[in-house]
């Protein structure tokens, strides 16, 4: 059974340079079990590979069920040079939740 | 006068940012202080641009319009306001604020303009200075520098407080120390105290970018809703001596504060959360924890703080040539596949005319454009907008790509309509160097009624 990453959390993009950051969150401790194993920052690099070569950093605040996603070179050579029609990547956290993962979905007991 | 509780609230978080939220949160919101933060990484540099042609200008062009909505109501109920709209000229801002204040029936006030973060001359004798993007040295950008800019510290904004103004005009300052600024003045704050600090930026860095906190960039309709969105009112933290802080948002406004809105908030545009680096300490959010005290109050805990650093970044403003777009639509059947021999008629057309570009990039609006996606995977849309987007030296080449682009109307695919030519635009890019505190000075310079 497999989960969209929309189904366990919310999440927010923001830009410094040419480095997108992507926060995740999750709305419950059992898609927070599934995000934090299956997440990872590989699974993220290839969903978002066509944009980046990466890479991709990831960091966990678990008090918070959240992970923050650090992606390089991944808006177009920088929100001020970028010809891309949203060089901030604001619109990149939409892309994060389409992610689709093996688990459980939100609700199901176990994780 | 020593107060145990400040209320800071903000009054705007970006140069174009909404008035109306700001002038409600100074009328109901109980403020002792306001703070409004302008200034994007690159906008200072477009500025500079302006003060060079006329050096009355150079502050954020957006400055009198959202003072004569702010400084009425907040120089009458004694809400003293910070704001980095000074950009490349702080002190042009005071002068044309002080001009105008008695027009828009503003009490006396008193101005303190903070000055020193324009390091253009330390850039230029420093051409060894390793770009922190790509680690070259800063000498190939020096000749095509635009403005150089040390992001401050929260310690000359307190000092403009000290003063007794209650309008403090910056240009360059990191944005959270607009609002630790207040506190450091307020309650006498010490640079050892890294809890405090630590608190203290974090209160800043979740107010700074305003409705973002409040429920802005949040609603998914039947996912996560946000209640009167429309009426979304802008933050405001209450402060206490000890570093304890709530944040809560102007009473009866649309929106939502939560621990979901702060969580999201918390970690925008940070990268390390045990290491967000500021003028003030650098902060460690990692442990941060956050509880409902009330509908639309949290409370924090968990940030801990460590020394700040020996260095002021400074951001780079240089020429990196223009962009020129333009779109134009299809719709209907065989939309896709006539948007995509509108691109190739206009590279083509761009081709044959001899001009040449350093990066070009095309969209199909409603496939493609955001996502990057692989546009032979999406399922074809009813319309699309094809969307054309290209980098050169050369203002005439860049110019030319919208123009070729609307030109489709008449001379492209079956049923192009909508054309859009968005014209040239200078590009002003960014890159960053660190610099010795040592080399900078900031100062803090009255501006009185003449």
């Amino acid at each position: 059974m497999s989960v969209r990453v929309y189904d366990l959390a919310h999440a927010r993009a923001g830009d410094k340079g040419n480095t997108s950051n992507i926060s995740v969150t999750a709305y419950s401790d059992e898609g927070w079990q599934v995000l934090r194993r299956e997440l990872t920052p590989d699974v993220v690099l290839a969903h978002f590979g066509h944009l980046t070569p990466g890479p991709v950093r990831r960091y966990e605040l678990p008090q918070l069920r959240a992970l923050n996603f650090v992606i390089e070179n991944a808006l177009g050579g920088g929100v001020t040079r970028s010809l891309a029609i949203d060089p901030h990547g604001k619109s990149l956290s939409a892309l994060m939740l389409t992610i689709t993962l093996p688990g459980h979905n939100e609700g199901t007991p176990g994780g | 006068m020593a107060r145990d509780r400040i209320r800071i609230g903000c009054g705007a978080g970006f140069a174009d940012d909404r008035i109306p939220p700001g002038v409600d949160i100074v009328e109901r919101g109980e403020l002792d202080y306001l703070a409004m933060e302008c200034l994007a990484e690159r906008t200072i540099a477009r500025e500079t641009l302006d003060r060079a042609k006329d050096p009355s200008k150079g502050y954020t062009p957006v400055l009198l319009e959202r003072m004569a909505a702010i400084m009425p109501p907040a120089l009458q109920r004694g809400v003293r306001i910070v704001t980095n709209m000074g950009a490349a000229n702080p002190m042009g801002a005071a002068r044309i604020l002080r001009k105008h204040a008695p027009e828009w029936g503003c009490p006396d006030y008193n101005c303190a303009v903070v000055q020193g973060d324009e390091v253009t001359d330390i850039m230029r004798a420093h051409p060894e200075l390793a770009l922190m993007e790509d680690g070259a040295p800063l000498e190939s950008l020096l000749p095509r520098m635009a403005s150089a800019n040390a992001y401050l510290g929260a310690d000359v904004v307190a000092q403009g407080f000290a003063t007794g103004a209650e309008l403090v005009i910056t240009g360059r300052v990191a944005d959270p120390a607009l609002f630790l600024g207040p506190m450091l003045h307020a309650f006498g704050w010490s640079y050892d105290d890294y809890a405090k600090l630590a608190n203290g930026t974090l209160a800043g860095h979740l107010l700074e970018c305003s409705g973002q906190l409040t429920g802005g960039c949040f609603a998914d309709p039947g996912r996560k809703e946000v209640e009167d969105l429309a009426g979304l009112g802008y933050p405001l933290a209450d402060v206490w001596a000890d570093g304890r802080v709530e944040v809560s948002k102007t009473p009866g406004s649309g929106g939502r504060l939560d621990v979901a809105t702060c969580t999201e908030q918390l970690l925008y545009e940070m990268h390390d959360p045990t290491a967000y680096i500021t003028p003030d300490c650098v902060l460690d959010a990692s442990g941060v924890t956050f509880r409902q005290v009330e509908k639309d109050r949290v409370a924090f805990g968990g940030a801990r703080g460590k020394p700040r650093t020996a260095t002021y970044k400074v951001v780079v403003g240089y020429f990196d040539g223009y962009m020129g777009s333009g779109e134009m639509g299809f719709a209907g059947i065989n939309a896709v596949a006539r948007a995509r021999l509108g691109i190739e008629v206009v590279q083509e057309r761009l081709r044959r005319r001899g001009l040449t570009y350093d990066e070009m990039r095309v969209d199909l609006v409603g496939m493609n454009s955001l996502h990057g996606n692989d546009d032979a995977a999406c399922p074809e849309p009813y319309e699309v907008r094809l969307r054309i987007a290209a980098r050169t030296p050369d203002k005439t080449a860049a110019e030319a790509v919208g123009a070729e682009v609307r030109s489709l109307h008449m001379q492209g695919p079956s049923g192009a309509g909508g054309g859009v030519n968005f014209g040239a635009r200078q590009i002003l890019a960014v890159k960053s160097v660190l610099i010795p505190r040592e080399w900078v000075t900031p100062e803090i310079v009255m501006e009185r009624a003449a």
